[in-house]
């Protein structure tokens, strides 16, 4: 008697080790949210990545990419800022390739990501919170010009980040789907939205490529100056058709409804993706819009934002750093 | 009937607005607005508003403006919650009860 057959289909894989097995991430309708019969939102689950976001294919394609170049010596220590998902994809990437890795990350980070960190063996070093990772940025680069011993790989001006969305995310969803109306993303690094505009815009150039951006509670601009704005090299505005803020606290809100209403568990920044997601549906008359979820919840569970009313939560909307 | 000297308004929810738009200035320029959160300025794009703002306040101008007259690249400008630079840039145009937000550019990751 042969075995009986597979119930759920298309199978996850088998893969030679953990790195190996990031990406091919589920593509999940959400038909509930979405306020048209005719335009289907999709939700790219890059939560399910082995380190639990969508970092893990840009660390890869990163530490890979340095290997292919002779850039990494072994035993070289890593340097990164991060505001938490980069380090904790390449503090497993790394732990299982023996570089030792530091991280530069705002202080204001909720304490899963550093316990996930620690978790890997990464050294934290922490920049002022109120600088978002914009001080994190400029510590690390710092802490790089100071001490050559370090290889730094600058998620923010790294072409293989992008890169690692161009040949993975994209192909991935659009082996999944016949056509893209919308594909929205958020905008931290700019690598998910840049790589997956490249490819999705070579399928079809109208497919419309929107950003969703943090709108940081005010405590949390502590910049001295304007001149202390930075934006990645890697962001090339003309590549998107729209780039809209989102408050922490409508992110919140959607990141609760997310939950109440599909039952998916996402992360602060993917709750704000999906309100642009749902706008832009909105707009349209018919077709697919696909948005990323960045990470899941997990790591977010210390701020209250499943469990507790909004109106309990107005202190941590206004300091916490979500993205 | 407005009295001598009182601003055009627009009520809304009951308040009295003023008929132009707003201009929300983040923290890092207040020092530059004499501490004003929003400023009322007069334009009929985002250009001439923003230029309206640093003929009010002109500490502001070399923070938003390169020499060559181009918004600076580290600052972003929102017209309502829409960056201006995927809009019409400086050209886009703005409506009297729309709300132009100022933003150091803030990177993620």
């Amino acid at each position: 008697m042969g075995a009986p057959d597979l119930d759920t289909r298309p199978c996850g894989g088998k893969y030679g080790d953990i790195v190996r097995a990031i990406g091919n991430t589920p593509l999940v309708e959400l038909k509930r949210i979405s306020p048209k019969p005719g335009v289907r939102i999709w939700a790219k689950l890059e939560s399910h990545n082995p380190t639990g976001s969508v970092k893990d294919r840009v660390a890869r394609a990163m530490i890979e990419d340095a290997e292919a170049q002779g850039a990494i010596r072994p035993g070289q220590t890593i340097l990164e800022p991060t505001s938490g998902n980069t380090g904790i994809s390449l503090g497993m990437i790394c732990s299982r390739k023996g570089y030792p890795l530091k991280v530069v990350m705002p202080d204001n980070v909720t304490a899963e990501r550093t316990q996930l960190l620690q978790m890997y063996g990464a050294e934290v070093v922490y920049s002022p919170g109120e600088q978002g990772s914009n001080g994190a940025v400029a510590k690390a680069l710092e802490m790089a010009e100071g001490d050559s011993t370090y290889y730094m790989p600058y998620q923010y001006g790294n072409q293989a980040n992008p890169d690692a969305h161009y040949h993975g995310t994209a192909v991935e969803i659009l082996e999944e789907l016949d056509e893209v109306s919308a594909f929205v993303a958020g905008l931290g690094t700019g690598g998910t939205l840049m790589g997956n505009a490249r490819r999705l815009k070579e399928e079809d150039p109208d497919t419309l490529i929107v950003a969703a951006e943090p709108l940081q509670g005010e405590l949390v601009q502590g910049l001295r100056s304007l001149e202390d704005g930075f934006i990645p090299p890697i962001i090339d505005l003309a590549m998107l058709d729209r780039k809209i803020f989102v408050s922490n606290r409508d992110s919140v809100v959607w990141t609760k409804k997310l939950l109440a209403e599909e039952g998916l568990f996402v992360g602060v920044s993917s709750g704000a993706i999906a309100s642009i997601a749902v706008r832009v549906a909105e707009s349209l008359d018919e077709g697919n819009v696909v948005f990323v979820v960045c990470d899941d919840g997990w790591k977010y569970l210390s701020s209250g934002v499943y469990t507790k009313p909004i109106e309990e939560l107005e202190e941590t909307i206004e300091t916490a750093s979500f993205w | 009937m407005r009295g001598a000297g009182e601003a055009a308004c627009v009520r809304r929810g009951g308040a009295r607005l003023p008929a132009v738009p707003t201009i929300k200035i983040p923290p890092v320029l207040r020092s530059s607005t004499a501490g004003e959160k929003e400023v009322h300025a007069e334009g009929e794009n985002v250009g001439e508003l923003l230029r309206a703002l640093a003929s009010q306040h002109p500490a502001t101008e070399g923070q938003l403006f390169s020499d060559e007259g181009e918004l600076n690249r580290y600052v972003n400008v929102y017209l309502n919650d829409e960056d201006v630079r995927v809009l019409g840039g400086l050209e886009t145009g703005v409506q009297v009860d729309d709300t132009l937000v100022i933003l150091p550019a803030m990177a993620g990751g």
